[in-house]
């Protein structure tokens, strides 16, 4: 198991066609379910309840499932007391309990390789100096282990030096942000931050205060989900358009995420999709029915990654609606499915497993 | 003792708050000052001290006080 993962991280993370892929996630997937079935009652009597038991050789369409509001309501761990290297904690929309995400230090590592393979496509396996579009406050105790001082984290060993762009009261500090941008004029600089705090505080308040800043040169990154931009009414189309119009940024890339499989990261390409790698991949179910929908078709997103081994969560239902658009033939060049995030499903709570414990 | 070991030396217990006599068996996330944003302060620490830039792969290879010497090594740094 643990040869193969070390020679995961040699495959170049956008190479593998369909048959490849499909061979090697399936066999990873069930090596997955079997590992944490053996190991962690909870997940065991989840699986028992919602599938009907498990068979390990199944096809990828029919691997089973924990819907992403387990990690809510259960600590679910498939390694003893004594190898808890840390927990992680998601923000936690209101009103939602947090996810709580038990890791030991194989699976931190693997999760930290896998994001510096997945992003050494984007910011082409430099370390570029680094604007953090956050306050420092994100990193503080109390935050230890959100879902946004996880990014920071995470993210921060892509960057040099990394400079907050905000302050405690997050607005922006515009002499650290001019100074970072006339210091590192011509050459490529890392932005990086959560989609909404892009908007608010970078967008929003330098367009009230009449700032000027060229970012042409900016590699900008964002994640974190359009939920807190839907009253806004503010599009994907709309946020590159003025990031375009306002800082002359044109290289921007959205990822999609989540704390339950950190760094298995989905990153949208030059062609405005989000994209597969060889560490992860997406199906789509049906709403109601949970069956698999074919491209085109809208459903909830199921992801999969190969590295959670501390937790039972290599394949998850999550919350968030969207649709595959194709494989293996996306303009960019990347190998693998790539998809489209349409939102959450409102006022979402998927049940039947905390009822089964 | 060269004067490249002291430096490299200085550099953990700048970055980490350890003593001389802790430093030989030290492994990355062994205390939780050594943890993913403790690692960066380490990395600018020896950015700083030997004048380097490193590469992301050497950065996730510095897994203990050992390895970090040959990962140092591949920029011609001899411990």
């Amino acid at each position: 198991m643990t040869d193969k993962m070390d020679s995961i991280f040699d495959i170049a993370p956008y190479s593998m066609a369909r048959a490849e892929k499909v061979a090697f996630l399936q066999s990873s997937m069930s090596e997955l379910t079997q590992f944490h079935y053996d190991r962690c009652s909870e997940y065991k009597a989840m699986i028992d309840a919602l599938f009907g038991g498990c068979d390990f050789s199944t096809n990828l369409d029919e691997l089973p499932y924990l819907p992403v509001g387990v990690f809510k309501h259960h600590r679910l761990k498939s390694i003893p007391d004594d190898e808890v290297f840390k927990y992680m904690r998601s923000s936690g929309t209101s009103g939602q309990r947090p996810s709580e995400i038990v890791l030991d230090k194989k699976t931190a590592n693997l999760q930290t390789k896998g994001l510096t393979k997945t992003l050494n496509g984007v910011l082409g396996g430099q370390r570029l100096p680094m604007l953090v579009v956050d306050s420092e406050d994100a990193l503080g105790a109390n935050a230890n282990f959100s879902a946004r001082g996880a990014a920071i984290r995470g993210f921060s060993m892509f960057g040099r030096r990394p400079v907050f762009a905000l302050d405690h009261d997050l607005k922006p500090d515009l002499l650290r942000i001019k100074s970072f941008f006339d210091q590192h004029k011509d050459k490529a600089v890392f932005v990086f931050g959560f989609t909404f705090l892009i908007w608010t505080s970078l967008c929003e308040t330098l367009a009230e205060l009449d700032i000027q800043i060229d970012m042409s040169n900016a590699i900008l990154l964002h994640g974190g989900g359009w939920k807190k931009l839907v009253n806004k009414a503010v599009s994907p189309a709309a946020f590159k358009e003025r990031l375009k119009q306002q800082f002359n940024i044109s290289r921007i890339h959205d990822y999609y995420g989540m704390v339950e499989q950190t760094g298995s990261i989905y990153v949208e390409c030059d062609a405005g999709h989000l994209h597969c790698s060889v560490f992860n991949d997406v199906l789509i179910k049906d709403v109601i029915s949970l069956e698999n929908k074919n491209f085109g078709e809208e459903g909830l997103i199921q992801t999969l990654s190969i590295f959670p081994y501390s937790y039972p969560g290599h394949s998850i239902l999550t919350e968030d609606l969207g649709m595959l658009l194709g494989e293996d033939d996306c303009p960019c060049g990347r190998k693998g499915k790539y998809f489209r995030v349409l939102g959450r499903l409102a006022e979402a709570e998927i049940r039947g497993c905390s009822d089964t414990l | 003792m060269s004067e490249n070991n002291e430096k490299y030396q200085k550099c953990f217990m700048e970055a980490f708050p350890v003593q001389k006599q802790d430093l030989e068996g030290l492994k990355y996330q062994d205390i939780p000052e050594w943890d993913s944003i403790g690692h960066m302060n380490l990395v600018a620490a020896l950015e700083d001290e030997f004048g380097i830039e490193m590469e992301i792969d050497d950065i996730t290879d510095i897994s203990d006080f050992r390895k970090g010497k040959e990962v140092l090594s591949r920029y011609e740094i001899s411990i």
